[in-house]
């Protein structure tokens, strides 16, 4: 787009933008509040006072996807829901993240059948999948802080 | 009038009440807040004291796994190359744990209690192909007075096709 993609990991200053971005991107990235099955009760459990996921930044799930950063897909997708889901994704304004919360989004768990779309990566880019029927809120805040190390390693020059 | 300013003090002194009591958060990544003992994690295969494997390869927890996230091919043991005290060991055992729902089915299931479900829940990978668990991944380290396997041992010590088991406790 400009010159930061043309100098690379080059400069000192690039550099220390990339980290400050990275920064704010990891600190402050709103969950879509968006739950589909089972999976949404312990989402929502790490948004409560035990867990507290507004220690990271998110302070609240945003019910528009036009304010939200990170796509939690809590729950089974059924092939019905798949086109709400992708058209979510859609809404979502760059950079936008996905994480696959438990067995059925990501692969679609015990539900091998025609009615559940076999992992969510096949409608949306998924970034961290999170195992577990559900997860554990920590384990969700486990997957999260997994996301937030992969956003620190990005760099500059792979923006779009 | 009295009754309003009454009822103003009633809510808060609640929230004073609140207010002062230690916060419930517990910090996570640093602090983690005890499993229950019946928790079911992720998986390990376990060993004999002597450090032999316990499991067998008979491929029950597969059979048994109600999202068929369990893979095992079983090998011949020999007295040259022996992996557990049975005939049959397992030569490949791959657990995905995206697939996995953690019913413990599998435990259950198993003749010779080689498989447990432990307490660890903190599994995210950032591809599908990385959730497969292998059997070097699941297996447990060796116990401190054991041999590793395989191992070489006298012809005739292990005669029996289902392993000698503890009675379990």
């Amino acid at each position: 787009m400009g010159i930061e993609q043309k100098l690379g990991t080059m400069g000192v200053v690039t550099h220390r933008l990339e980290d400050l971005v990275n920064w704010g991107r990891t600190n402050a990235m709103w969950p879509l509040g968006f739950g589909l099955a089972c999976c949404a009760i312990e989402m929502m459990a790490a948004q409560g006072a035990h867990f507290d996921m507004s220690r990271f930044g998110m302070e609240l799930m945003r019910p528009s996807p036009r304010q939200a950063d990170l796509m939690i897909v809590a729950g089974r997708v059924s092939r019905k829901m798949a086109p709400v889901v992708r058209r979510l994704y859609d809404q979502m304004s760059e950079p936008k993240w996905v994480v696959a919360m438990g067995d059925c989004a990501s692969c679609g768990g015990v539900f091998n059948n025609y009615a559940i779309v076999q992992g969510v990566d096949e409608i949306v880019p998924v970034d961290v999948y999170v195992a577990g029927c559900p997860p554990r809120p920590e384990a969700l805040i486990d997957g999260i802080m997994t996301l937030h190390e992969k956003i620190r390693s990005e760099q500059l020059k792979d923006w779009a | 009038m009295i009754e309003e300013a009454i009822a103003i003090i009633k809510g808060m002194a609640t929230t004073l009440k609140v207010a002062l009591k230690p916060p419930v958060t517990v910090q996570y990544p640093e602090m983690k807040r005890p499993v229950s003992n019946r928790f079911k994690g992720r998986h390990e295969l376990k060993r004999y004291e002597n450090g032999m494997e316990k499991c067998i390869g008979c491929a029950l927890c597969a059979a048994a796994c109600p999202s068929d996230a369990i893979f095992v091919e079983a090998s011949e043991n020999s007295d040259e190359q022996r992996y557990s005290p049975g005939e049959r060991f397992a030569s490949t055992y791959e657990i995905n744990m995206l697939r996995c729902i953690f019913c413990g089915y599998c435990e259950d299931a198993c003749p010779t209690e080689a498989i447990v479900l432990e307490h660890d829940y903190e599994l995210s990978f950032y591809d599908r192909a990385s959730a497969i668990y292998t059997k070097d991944m699941l297996l447990v380290d060796v116990p401190v007075n054991g041999m590793d396997t395989p191992r070489t041992v006298e012809p005739g010590t292990f005669d029996r096709s289902i392993p000698d088991m503890e009675n379990p406790k």
